[in-house]
């Protein structure tokens, strides 16, 4: 139910991005979806890609401090306010998101959020019959 | 009421012939003296010198070095050269890197060190008729007592309103008519501050008319902003525990160097590296040899302050040498609003976090007329935590606080983005405006 994700720490500096963005490229990395907040110093860019696993150790062995977290990533139709409703349920469960962000993959829209309550979140995605994806699913290739 | 414009008159306006002579017939009873203590008979057995070596003033030069080091290793009571039982007073040093350093004095010791003190208060202006208010740090810090014993031997009203609590300052200053101030020059501004947001102006307000700054490296600039805030002269002072404290070099009216008194020390500077005499105007490290001090004398002590020789003669009538104001350190040991800092202390703290990585810079700035600490360090753990990163910064602020007493800038960086110098990690980048 829950994906790969990865944080990582970026500098508010000029060339940090780069940095980082290349290493993905030599290591021949797709990056799915990304999402980087602007703050005075410092950000966390957290990015979606295939092999996650093999992402993280070549930027953990390029000196990058990066993170492997898990999240949630709900599969919505392309529609108006699936969003909305999808939120809905979660925030009448009393859960509290992170973060969250969207991005459309193979037709549909994915909607990833991160919480500190995940057995909740788990039990509630189950509960009202969500549809969501795992690993699994992204080494598809969004073919489904 | 006329007073001489000396508070020594025939030392202070010796000829240097007197002043050499006087320092040579001091040296060779120091050395004498010192002898009376193992940590110098061992030094001198080693290089193979007796007080019989010691014919011309140049004779100095046999002599060995003293560095802080040695303080640290004889701590507490092993560089004394009298009884502890004739000693009276204790000063120890602010710095937290292995044993701290102890100065002790004799009641002569502290008589000489009030001369000194009183001297240079005279020498700008002072005189029984002035308040003087010492808003320097007490305890061991010898800022307070040294200019508390000094102004009161000046014969001054002397008020030890010690540092912090501006307002409190501000009322003294007003209450009391005080004439003259001293404190580190960063407290300075600070006052000033309060009293702008009082609406205290000190040229209409106060009657203040001389400040003595000093314990903190201090540009030009910075000492004409002072005198420009506050409206009255702002003189220079130096002064370092191992030699007693505040006294040993100040500023006469001309404010063109300090004159560092030559019938207490015999002054040298010398290359940092080779050791060797550095010519007239050229900046080298500072060493200091005590001339009257019975406890604790110290020879041809290395003070790692680098300054040059400006001249030594000079209108005031003195001809004790004239020293430009310190420009810097020989060692890694920095100055940040009158307490002690070594790159060590901040490294011990960083690296208890097993998030942050090896490499860290550590950059000194004025602002505002604030001297401020920023410490840049490598995050090398990842976290999808922003909260956690600013956690993180704030337990590295109140740690580095616990060890040097003053609350750095703490900034994340990634690795990989401090700067390297050949190869080198660089860990102090100073932009304070004395160092430019």
């Amino acid at each position: 139910m829950t994906i790969n994700q990865l944080s990582i720490f970026i500098e508010n500096r000029s060339g940090t991005l780069v940095k980082v963005l290349d290493i993905l490229k030599q290591s021949g990395i797709q990056i799915i979806a990304s999402t980087i907040a602007d703050t005075a110093e410092y950000g966390i860019y957290r990015l979606i890609c295939s092999e996650p696993s093999r992402a993280y150790q070549e930027l953990k062995d390029a000196g990058v401090a990066v993170a492997l977290s898990d999240v949630f990533a709900l599969e919505l139709d392309n529609e108006p306010g699936k969003a909305a409703d999808a939120v809905r349920i979660i925030s009448d469960a009393d859960i509290s998101i992170t973060y969250m962000y969207t991005f459309l993959w193979g037709g549909k829209g994915i909607l990833i959020f991160r919480t500190d309550q995940t057995e909740k979140a788990h039990d509630v995605i189950l509960q009202h019959h969500l549809s969501f994806i795992d690993e699994n699913d992204l080494a598809g290739g969004g073919e489904n | 009421m006329t007073y001489s414009p000396y508070f020594n008159p025939e030392l202070e306006t010796m000829t240097r012939q007197q002043i050499e002579a006087l320092q040579l017939e001091r040296l060779q009873k120091t050395v004498r003296h010192c002898l009376k203590n193992e940590f110098y008979q061992k030094k001198f057995k080693e290089m193979g010198i007796t007080p019989d070596d010691i014919k011309t003033l140049a004779d100095v030069r046999k002599l060995p070095f003293t560095t802080k080091a040695d303080l640290r290793e004889t701590y507490p009571f092993g560089m004394s050269c009298v009884p502890l039982r004739d000693c009276v007073r204790l000063h120890s040093s602010s710095g937290t890197t292995g044993n701290p350093t102890v100065i002790l004095h004799t009641q002569k010791d502290l008589d000489e060190w009030a001369n000194q003190v009183a001297r240079n208060l005279w020498m700008v202006g002072l005189r029984p008729d002035d308040v003087f208010q010492n808003s320097s740090g007490y305890g061991m810090f010898t800022g307070g007592l040294g200019f508390q014993y000094g102004a009161e031997r000046l014969g001054m009203l002397t008020v030890p309103a010690a540092a912090g609590n501006s307002l409190r300052q501000i009322k003294f200053i007003r209450d009391f008519g005080t004439t003259a101030i001293h404190a580190v020059p960063s407290y300075v501004t600070r006052l000033y501050e309060v009293m702008q947001e009082q609406g205290v102006d000190p040229r209409r307000d106060t009657k203040l008319k001389v400040l003595a700054i000093g314990a903190e490296p201090h540009s030009e600039e910075q000492r004409q902003r002072i005198q420009d805030m506050m409206g009255v002269k702002a003189y220079n002072s130096f002064g370092m525990s191992e030699m007693c404290g505040p006294g040993v070099g100040f500023e006469c009216p001309e404010q063109n160097g300090l004159h560092f008194w030559e019938d207490y020390y015999i002054v040298e500077i010398v290359d940092p590296e080779t050791l060797e005499p550095m010519p007239d105007g050229e900046i080298g490290e500072l060493v200091l040899t005590t001339l009257c001090r019975q406890a604790m004398p110290l020879l041809r002590y290395r003070t790692r302050d680098l300054t040059r020789v400006l001249g030594r003669s000079c209108p005031c009538g003195r001809n004790h040498i004239r020293l430009d104001r310190m420009r810097g350190r020989s060692d890694d040991m920095m100055v940040l609003r009158g307490v002690n800092i070594f790159p060590i202390q901040i490294e011990k703290i960083l690296m208890q976090f097993p998030q942050l990585g090896n490499n860290y810079l550590i950059t000194l700035t004025t602002d505002d007329n604030n001297d401020n600490m920023t410490v840049e360090v490598e995050l090398a753990e990842g976290t999808d935590d922003y909260k956690a990163l600013q956690e993180l910064e704030k337990e590295i602020r109140r740690r580095l606080k616990d060890e040097i007493l003053l609350t750095p800038i703490v900034r994340l960086v990634s690795r990989g983005t401090l700067p390297v110098s050949e190869g080198k990690a660089v860990r102090v980048v100073d932009k304070r405006k004395v160092y430019q």
